[in-house]
């Protein structure tokens, strides 16, 4: 215990290293010699890739496991020794925010109250403060299981506020959740901070929340790569950051991928119609691919500076670009996919909503929407999966459910979630749906060396699929839908939960594939990514509210202070603007 | 905090989480599937369906001679209510029934059974099908039976007695009408225990774990005993309706007798629960996943009350190993102390052992738990 | 063979090949397919029994002569009836029943040599404990043959006649009468519906709930297809589990084969098709493998309680015995032990074949429709 008077830092972590053991046998080092600490009253963001130890981390803050070396002293008291102590006095939203999906809101928040020992007298004063910051009012008696994604982070985020908490730990709140509630979300968390004096630590994948932090730790493999204030870590790549509009017949995506694959450049990124770079130390250096670009020098952004570090840590650049033995021909750009008035019912509730839309051949066609707009309903149609309510569909000129089955050879899938089978290892499931595909001989063995060598899994073929990491399983799935050679691509939040890294990976190869002619439909809810997409539709609520090319959706928001309005601008003006018309978000319902 | 002011949290805390726990019990319907539709179920099955009482058999009675004495041995097989009788003159007949599965059995009365009756020395043949030894044992007692009494319809006519020297004169205690409703029935309280406190508990515990909710759940006040304590009550209250079920239920509609007194058959009930849900929890501890959790909770409780439990097969004739292995499970000596209370009564000599044993094993689950439940995530 | 077929059954064959990688490929399910069921048959196989081996035995003797001494002997000669204690006074039969000390008291009057002697009929007294009246039942049906044993001789060697009527017993297919010769080939069906109910009742729930079975149906894979690619491999599982039981069933407990095994297996073929066609549907209707777990317990629980192992199918209430016949293990069970135990050969079998075709043929076409109609 730490004499009065004397400002104990609120978390204070010294060499901390903790490992697991997978059940393969191999040990794995989540976190190895972490040292930082957060004062009272501040806000710390954890960023990094995927298993870069931000989960881990926060769990040995809220005394959920314990180091294997070092100390964590939480609010002056040792973690380790005494996790009830810091249990009694924190609060603490995991992943999964930990809500009982079978209880409604109003049970929810007065289990946790009752367990945190919160009075009478204080919840009467507690819960009108809560609801009104959350909006949750009108839904007490719902059932929380029945909320939105957006809606169940808010109630999360509530019942660890009940009891007005020392310390306020996040685990990646918004992940998956729509740009309006996310907004909403960090208004809430700036104002306990500034209000209350709370202090917050939160683990993030979205870089762009970094920035409102007072404080940013960048973790990767489990140490701290650096650790700041965030413009200070933007500033890592000062001057090298760039904007360059693409040539005359030249898209920015095309830029880009042409960009990425240049020496000397650390990232690329479209935005806006343009194409946001950062160069390599040497800022004079001539690279080739900006021959003819017109370059504008940029104000360097905390996710300039993450990538340059991460690039720094020798992470290596994704140089992965899929060519297809055999490109789907290129004729003409018919219509590939045409939706008409489609409508899918879920009893009274509308999940898909009079939505039309048509994708041409070799077209990058973008769903956009926060999650319960109706992108994967949609899609399940699309693919025969799902009966439709009412409308029309034509995937490549039959409707998919009634088809005969031969028809869907000519499509790829890639489901939301990793959905091969994870006891077989990355060989194995090449070979099942190579053969499901009708694959045989030495046709399927050239194709599944096809896969393993563009998508860089040779060394891991053995290795059963489920101990894959994060970013490798992505690629068995896009290479187990590519087998067969589609002329069309279905690809269902390919990007949710992945990080950055991983994502613009992903995105390099849809290019490369959208260049050699394939047609591609790609749900996403970040907002940016539209920016790689010839043409995007923006859904909310089971109904699409804009479509067109990036730019033409980008012009219904305006210019924001100091910068081009982005996606996401756009987003929320549209969204906002529907909602003003009368038509109340799907939860709302 | 002193020491009234944290019970009063810590009941506070219990008392939130066991509300919780019941409302969840009520929602969610796969807790209603094992708490309330499977009782209901076996009730059903072993009140109406389940019995080892041999009735109404069909058996072919080959009736070679005429004359009025095995007539009217034959006419005895009518009489008793085990038998249903086909007669017939001819055993190539009777053979044929037999392997036609139309009847269970034969009783065969020989040309000669008059000539040698009156010199003393006659027989009567029973052929049982013997694919069921159990049944084919009960219908060649019962074909004894009734051979007995025509030679004692006989006797008391004035003819001489024709029966061996010695007559068994059997009573069977505690279930005088051989009615095996009286054990099956009484067996149901330990299924629906063990469905209720193991099955049940198991699978709510590790949804918990593989949701994630025990997660959040830890990062508050919450002691762990707190939480065993929640998933314990409504789980505990549950299987109390349970047995207030099976009880009505055979007193009432299987008019099974009741001899012990109430009190030793709630508090030899309560242990038993608290066993159950005692290997539950651990169990679901230990395996975190819903699906491994239940599966092994199914051959850990639910196989061993049904199979080695003494409840349906006796266990005293089985194998030394067997022995040892059902006496690790407590299902054998709760179905003990059913039947005893059941049927005999408030026998000490038999209750106060079993219950001991059973004490005993809900100490050792409570450390256990306390050692296995951590709010530690691996 | 037309080209469609050919792409057919190499899809089939790939997803054969897949489920069965799926579930040998790993050390603990192949552990868990192979050790529980014969722990299950050997364990079973003992427990389930209705013979007893061990009689406790009480004896009030108040005759004390030469007659009950040698009938007593009898008893004791069994090797079964094993003498506990010797009372010296009907007051102490209650406490020796109560608290389970003996399972029998055979009580004899003071009478009993006198009465043999003057060729006068004795009674022997015999107070079992009814608490598992079945067990009480099958030992007053030991005590009366040998007492019936003891008829015979006693008057023989005492120079008096035998009893005018006797009965000569025998039992057909079984004649030593053993419960495990009529319990092991029920047991077989049983554990393997188990098994292989739970088996298939996961397979497409499993698959539902990782997501991989969308990726299933966006392939060329007709419903069909996947029906025959799942159901194939679960009856190849069964099928070994079964001959794994019958290895144990004949060369430990040498339980007599009387049938052919081209018959046995033909039979349990069948019947593993009707169980894996049950599980397959229950599996298409449940969204998660928890819901399919709850409901193949829900299915196989009346199955396993109505099928004639435990209690027979004659003994039931007319309703329950109708609602026995869509369980296919009901059938099972009587041909394993047909089989086994008359040699009975496929034609008599028939009765009991084609109700399994039936459900199997239910069951598995419900299953393929729900494949694609479940809506998820």
């Amino acid at each position: 215990m730490s004499p009065p008077g004397v400002r104990v830092p609120a978390v204070a972590a010294d060499g901390l290293r903790r490992t697991f053991r997978r059940d393969t046998g191999e040990i794995v080092v989540a976190l190895d010699g972490v040292t930082l600490r957060a004062e009272a009253g501040s806000l710390t963001a954890l960023v990094g890739p995927d298993g870069a130890g931000k989960t881990t981390f926060l769990r040995l803050v809220a005394g959920l496991m314990a180091p294997d070396a070092g100390t964590m002293t939480v609010l002056g008291i040792d973690v380790a020794r005494e996790p009830q102590r810091i249990q009694d006095r924190i609060g603490y939203m995991p992943q999964r925010f930990g809500l009982y999906e079978d209880l409604t809101v109003q049970e929810n928040l007065d289990l946790y109250a009752d367990l945190h020992g919160v009075s009478a007298a204080d919840k009467r004063r507690q819960y009108p403060r809560l609801m009104e910051m959350t909006a949750l009012g009108p839904f007490t008696g719902r059932l929380s299981g029945n909320l939105s994604g957006g809606m169940k982070q808010k109630l999360g985020l509530a019942c660890a506020l009940v009891r007005e908490p020392e310390l306020l730990l996040l685990d990646e709140p918004t992940a998956g959740v729509d740009p309006l509630s996310r907004q909403e979300l960090w208004q809430i968390i700036l104002h306990l901070v500034a209000e209350q004096r709370t202090t917050v630590m939160v683990s993030t994948a979205y870089l762009d929340e970094a920035e409102r932090c007072g404080r940013a730790v960048v973790l990767h493999q489990g140490k701290i790569l650096t650790q700041g204030a965030p413009d200070e870590i933007a500033r890592l790549a000062d001057g090298k950051v760039f904007l360059a509009d693409p040539p005359a017949g030249q898209t920015a995506r095309g830029l880009q991928a042409h960009l990425l694959g240049a020496q000397a450049i650390v990232d690329a990124v479209p935005e806006g119609g343009r194409v946001r770079f950062i160069r390599d130390g040497a800022a004079d250096a001539r690279v080739d691919a900006l021959a003819q670009v017109a370059v504008a020098p940029a104000q360097p952004r905390f996710e300039d500076g993450f990538m340059t570090l991460l690039r720094r840590a020798g992470d290596s650049r994704p140089a992965s670009v899929v060519t297809l033995d055999k490109p789907p021909e290129r004729q003409g750009d018919g219509v590939v996919v045409e939706v008409r008035d489609l409508v899918r019912m879920f009893g009274n509730f509308a999940a898909v909503d009079h939505v039309s839309f048509e994708v041409r051949r070799g077209e990058l066609f973008g769903l956009l929407g926060p999650n319960g707009a109706g992108k994967t309903t949609t899609f399940r149609m699309l693919c025969g999966l799902l009966p439709v309510t009412g409308g029309t569909l034509r995937v490549a000129g039959v409707d998919l459910r009634r088809a005969r089955a031969s028809a869907r050879q000519r499509i790829g899938y890639l489901a939301q979630r990793f959905s091969l089978y994870g006891d077989l290892s990355v060989v194995e499931n090449l070979e099942f749906f190579a053969s499901a595909y009708g694959l045989r001989g030495g046709r399927k063995r050239a194709r599944i060396d096809w896969a393993l060598r563009q998508f860089e899994l040779g060394d891991l073929a053995r290795l059963p699929s489920r101990h894959l990491p994060g970013g490798y399983k992505q690629r068995l799935a896009m290479a187990a839908a590519l087998l067969h050679e589609p002329a069309l691509l279905f690809l269902d939040e390919p990007t949710s939960g992945a990080d950055p890294l991983a994502r613009r990976e992903f995105w390099q190869r849809i290019n490369a594939l959208t260049e050699q002619g394939v047609t591609a439909i790609v749900t996403t809810h970040f907002m940016e990514e539209a920016e790689y997409c010839d043409r995007v539709a923006i859904l909310d609520a089971g109904r699409i509210l804009a479509q067109g090319t990036p730019a033409e959706v980008r012009a219904h928001a305006r210019r924001q202070e100091g910068r081009e309005a982005t996606m996401e601008d756009a987003f929320i003006a549209i969204v906002e603007e529907a909602r003003a018309h009368g038509h109340p978000e799907a939860g709302a319902a | 905090m002193n020491g009234a002011a944290g019970l009063a949290a810590k009941l506070r805390r219990i008392r939130a989480l066991v509300r919780k726990e019941s409302f969840q019990i009520v929602r969610d319907p796969s807790s209603m599937i094992i708490g309330v539709l499977m009782p209901v179920m076996l009730i059903l099955l072993f009140g109406f369906a389940l019995s080892l009482d041999v009735t109404s058999v069909p058996v072919a009675v080959v009736l070679e001679d005429p004359s009025p004495a095995a007539t009217d041995l034959a006419a005895g097989f009518r009489l008793s209510p085990y038998f249903n009788a086909h007669y017939t003159t001819s055993m190539e007949t009777a053979r044929a029934m037999m392997l036609d599965l139309k009847v269970d059995g034969i009783i065969r009365i020989r040309p000669d059974f008059a000539r040698q009756l009156a010199l003393g020395d006659a027989e009567v043949q029973i052929v049982v099908h013997g694919s069921d030894a159990n049944r084919a044992r009960l219908i060649e007692a019962y074909a004894q039976g009734a051979i007995a009494q025509w030679s004692a319809r006989r006797a008391s006519a004035g003819q001489p007695v024709t029966t061996g020297p010695v007559a068994v004169q059997s009573r069977i205690w505690f279930n005088e009408a051989n009615d095996s409703h009286w054990f099956l029935v009484p067996g149901l309280i330990v299924m629906v225990m063990t469905l209720i406190g193991a099955f049940l508990t198991t699978m709510v515990m590790a949804r918990e774990w593989e949701r994630g909710t025990l997660e959040a759940l830890f990062v508050t006040p919450v002691r762990v005993d707190e939480i065993l304590w929640s998933k314990t009550l409504p789980y505990f209250a549950l299987g109390m309706v349970g047995l207030s079920l099976c009880f009505l239920a055979a007193k009432f509609l299987f008019f099974v007798p009741f001899r012990g007194s109430l009190w030793v058959l709630t508090g030899a009930s309560m242990l038993y629960l608290l066993v159950a849900l005692g290997i539950g929890l651990f169990i679901s501890s230990a395996v975190k996943s819903q699906l491994a959790a239940s599966q092994l909770t199914l051959v850990a409780t639910y196989l061993p009350a049904l199979m080695l439990s003494g409840f349906i097969f006796d266990l005293r004739s089985t194998p030394l190993a067997v022995q040892a292995i059902a006496d690790v499970f407590p299902a054998r000596y709760f179905v003990s102390l059913l039947q005893t209370v059941f049927l005999a009564g408030d026998i000490w000599p038999v209750v106060l052992p079993e219950a001991g044993i059973l004490l005993g094993m809900v100490v050792a689950l409570v450390a256990a738990n306390r050692f296995v439940t951590r709010k530690t995530l691996a | 063979m037309s080209q469609p077929l050919v792409d057919s059954l190499w899809r089939i064959l790939a997803l054969v090949q897949k489920e069965l990688l799926a579930v040998l490929k790993d050390r603990k399910s192949r552990f868990s397919l192979m050790v529980p069921p014969i722990l299950q048959i050997l364990i079973f196989g003992y427990a389930a029994t209705y013979d007893l081996n061990y009689v406790p035995y009480a004896v009030l003797d108040q005759d004390r002569g030469a007659a009950s001494r040698e009938l007593l002997a009898q008893f004791d000669g069994t090797g079964i009836f094993q003498r506990v204690a010797n009372l010296d006074n009907a007051s102490e039969i209650g406490k020796t029943i109560d608290d389970q000390t003996a399972l029998v008291v055979i009580q004899i009057g003071q009478d009993f040599s006198r009465n043999l002697a003057l060729g006068r009929p004795a009674d022997v007294q015999l107070i079992a404990d009814g608490r598992n009246s079945n067990t009480a039942a099958i030992a007053s049906g030991y005590v009366a043959t040998i007492v019936d044993a003891f008829n015979a001789q006693w008057p023989a060697n005492h120079g008096q006649t035998g009893p005018p009527v006797a009965t000569a017993m025998r039992a057909w297919f079984n004649p030593e009468l053993e419960t495990r010769w009529h319990m092991i080939p029920s047991i077989i069906g049983t554990i393997v519906m188990m098994m292989t109910m739970n088996l298939s009742a996961m397979s497409v729930a499993r698959e539902r709930e990782n997501g991989t079975f969308d990726q299933l149906l966006v392939t060329p894979f007709r419903p069909a297809e996947i029906m025959i690619g799942k159901a194939v491999p679960a009856m190849f599982l069964g099928l070994t589990q079964s001959t794994m039981i019958l290895l144990v069933a004949q060369l430990w407990f040498r339980i007599p084969f009387q049938g052919s095994v081209l018959t046995l297996y033909a039979g349990l073929a069948l019947f593993l098709i009707a169980a894996v066609g049950v599980g397959l549907f229950v599996s298409s209707i449940a969204a998660t493998m928890q819901q399919a777990m709850i409901y193949i317990f829900v299915v196989i629980m009346p199955f396993a309680l109505l099928s004639g192992l435990t209690t027979p199918i004659d003994n039931m209430p007319l309703a329950f015995q109708y609602l026995t016949l869509i369980n296919p293990l009901r059938y099972a069970i009587i041909i394993a032990q047909r089989v086994y135990l008359e040699g009975a050969g496929i034609g008599l079998l028939i009765p009991d074949l084609w109700p399994m075709a039936i459900i199997a043929a239910v069951t598995l076409s419900a299953a393929t429709w729900m494949f694609r109609h479940k809506v998820a």
